[in-house]
């Protein structure tokens, strides 16, 4: 196995476990920030080592690492990084207001390196169960993360979160299960029958009947964890109620990753189909995401659950990209996802802070932040601007991208698309504006927020926007080409 | 004798599953819901134990084992030892009422043993038969999910799906590789070590573990 691997795995894992003896003390968010620091650094070289000497298997194939998915490793590593670096000041206020207790930071802490291990695992397993297994521990780390503050409210969204995603996550199984099925006959029993680039070389002489029965079944159960419409009730919930670092990564992270296991399930469906029925079934659900959340955007009330339907929206069109297929829509999707990611953990930064601020996630209690506090209020206004699509920023391109292939090759979506858009706009620019530039109400934070992460994230939403370097681009194709 | 018999022990087993799983829909007291959920887990190890002796797999007893081990004796342990420590009311109310309850079951069993009709015909395991069954198991367990308003059974209905699904594997490709059962089991074991907690941190927040306390977060 790489040095590289080796540190990207085990750095989070000790992480969690160093952290969850001294999680409490005084520099633990600095050590959890250095751990995470120490994750990325490795996702770094094993960026460097695929650059250098293309895809490659690791510990007896049942690592891989191919453009693809070291793409989403650097993002994962990256966002996990930033977030720690904010959810520094961010906890310690909390722990100043007294809504978390001692324990409660260990927990925290812990879970935090734990979640970006499994993230970490399922994005370089090649073992489909493993992924399985994987996937539902990022569940289970996170439960009790969204419970952290023991309100009526987070209990409650806790336990939603918990029982949709594990029923989701069952129907996962068996659907995986299913895909053993089919390739046991093909590769023989044992744990090679379940290894992704096994199946993919031999994808076409899969049994089809019983891989399109087992790819609606991995359809439900990942989706449930992608949060598309209808299996997203769990999603507003848990990502409102929790600690805003943990609104953070679920949001721009953990969607991503759950979205990243279908398409891995998508190429080889497709593949043993000969015709585009897993493709048809992620247009299908990403455009009723699309639409339903936008719909649900303007009823809201609490500033993270707003957004966290916004990251519905989203997810609903990068599934409806990938759906779409071809080398132009799947790069679209891939660059959206990578947008999405970093504008909305950006977003959850300055949206954290300014409701610490106001003492209240409510809409209508946080007014003037342009006011109290500069640098809160320019990144919220900039980041809203990013998420909404607006031009110069990156995800302006991706949208592009999505609608120009929407109309090439499905123009009857294309005005469904347009509608929902608009609507998503005028409902969160009309809530955000009054936000930023109404009368100021709050008090001051304890410790100063840090509010160098958000910068650093829109920047680059920015950047890519206005230019993106060539091997940046040649390497999103080559993830593009992976998905067909 | 029993190489003879072995195919018809194991389709008796699948029916004794299903029956398991209505008996399990139908209960209204706790304690013998969990009793019932102990017994499904034996007969679910009782069969595979079979399957593997009639086929040779011997990965297979592994796996017997390991339900023998966490479906049997650790998760109902913790499940008595739970309610006991929360002190739950004995009887548990559904939604819709029994008769009901049943009629929807039944519902389920046709739609299960057809959508598994096209896999079980491209099976080539003896234990075939059984995967519609399995189907049916775990379709039932999600229904149980749906109907119960209390938080410890319809944890229990997410064990019995579990059950139902690893039965399912049993049937179709006798069983899926060591590796990923060992991760599943724990992956189980740890989300009931996690739900313990939260059952304490539920009922110190409401004193009472009825889920219909939590229907406050809805869409305004």
């Amino acid at each position: 196995m790489p040095a590289a691997m080796i540190l990207l795995l085990a750095s989070p894992l000790a992480g969690g476990l160093v952290l969850a003896l001294v999680g409490h003390r005084r520099r633990a968010a600095e050590v959890n920030a250095a751990f995470s620091a120490l994750t990325f650094a490795g996702a770094v070289a094993l960026v460097a080592r695929v650059v250098a000497d293309g895809p490659f298997e690791a510990l007896e194939r049942q690592f891989f690492v191919d453009p693809l998915n070291v793409f989403l490793v650097a993002l994962t590593a990256f966002v996990g990084m930033t977030t720690a670096l904010f959810s520094r000041p961010y906890m310690r206020i909390e722990r100043s207001h007294g809504r978390v207790t001692d324990g409660g930071m260990r927990l925290y802490h812990s879970m935090y390196q734990l979640f970006t291990l499994t993230m970490l695992l399922v994005l370089t397993t090649n073992n489909l169960g493993i992924m399985w297994v994987a996937m539902e521990a990022a569940t289970l780390t996170t439960v009790l993360l969204v419970a952290l503050y023991r309100t009526h409210a987070s209990l409650e969204a806790a336990w939603k979160y918990f029982i949709l995603c594990g029923v989701g996550i069952a129907q996962a199984l068996l659907g995986t299960i299913l895909v053993y099925f089919a390739s046991e006959k093909i590769l023989g029993a044992g744990a090679g029958a379940l290894l992704w680039t096994q199946l993919d070389s031999v994808k076409g002489q899969l049994e089809p009947v019983v891989m399109s029965i087992a790819f609606v079944f991995l359809l439900v159960g990942y989706g449930t964890k992608v949060g598309l419409v209808p299996l997203h009730n769990w999603l507003p919930d848990a990502h409102a109620e929790g600690p805003t670092p943990v609104s953070a990564v679920l949001s721009g992270l953990l969607l991503n990753v759950a979205l990243y296991a279908l398409i891995r399930f998508k190429v080889i469906t497709d593949g043993a189909l000969e015709r585009p029925f897993a493709s048809n079934l992620m247009i299908g659900f990403g455009l009723l995401s699309v639409t339903v959340a936008a719909l649900f955007l303007s009823r809201q009330r609490d500033i993270k659950r707003m957004f966290a339907y916004s990251s519905i929206e989203h997810m609903g069109l990068v599934t409806f990209a990938f759906g779409l297929g071809g080398p132009v829509a799947s790069f679209a999707g891939l660059l959206h996802m990578t947008m999405h990611s970093l504008t909305k953990s950006a977003i959850f930064f300055t949206v954290g802070h300014a409701s610490q601020k106001a003492g209240s996630q409510m809409m209508s209690e946080i007014r003037g932040l342009i006011r109290l506090s500069p640098t809160v209020g320019w990144g919220l206004t900039l980041g809203t601007v990013a998420i909404l699509g607006l031009p110069p920023f990156g995800v302006f391109a991706s949208e592009f991208l999505i609608l120009t292939q929407a109309i090439a090759h499905a123009p009857w979506a294309a005005p469904i698309l347009l509608a929902s858009l608009g609507i998503s706009f005028a409902a969160i620019f009309g809530k955000v504006q009054p936000m930023v530039f109404g009368e100021a109400s709050a008090a001051r934070l304890p410790h100063r927020p840090a509010l160098v992460p958000v910068f650093v994230h829109l920047a680059l939403v920015l950047l890519l926007g206005l230019y993106m370097p060539p091997y940046l681009a040649n390497w999103y194709r080559q993830a593009a080409q992976l998905i067909g | 004798m029993l190489q003879h018999y072995g195919p018809q022990l194991v389709n008796l087993f699948a029916a004794t599953m299903l029956l398991l799983a209505f008996a399990m829909l139908s209960q209204r007291r706790i304690l013998s819901l969990i009793n019932l959920f102990a017994a499904q887990g034996f007969v679910l190890f009782l069969s595979t134990a079979l399957v593997a002796w009639l086929t040779g797999q011997s990965h297979l007893y592994g796996s017997a084992a390991l339900t023998l081990a966490l479906k049997v004796f650790a998760l109902p342990w913790i499940l008595h030892r739970l309610i006991r420590r929360l002190n739950v009311k004995w009887d548990v109310e559904t939604l819709i009422n029994i008769p009901t309850i049943m009629l929807i079951g039944i519902v389920l069993v046709i739609l299960a043993f057809n959508l598994a009709l096209p896999i079980s015909r491209l099976a080539g395991t003896l234990t075939k038969a059984t995967l519609g069954i399995a189907l049916a198991c775990a379709l039932l367990s999600f229904l149980m999910m749906i109907t119960r308003s209390k938080a410890v059974p319809q944890v229990i209905g997410f064990l019995a799906m579990e059950n139902a699904l690893f039965f399912a594997a049993t049937g179709a490709v006798y069983g899926m590789p060591m590796v990923i059962e060992l991760g599943i089991a724990l992956d189980v074991l740890v989300g009931m070590l996690i739900l313990g907690i939260f059952f304490f941190q539920i009922r110190e927040r409401f004193d009472s573990l009825d889920t219909r306390h939590l229907e406050r977060l809805k869409e305004h």
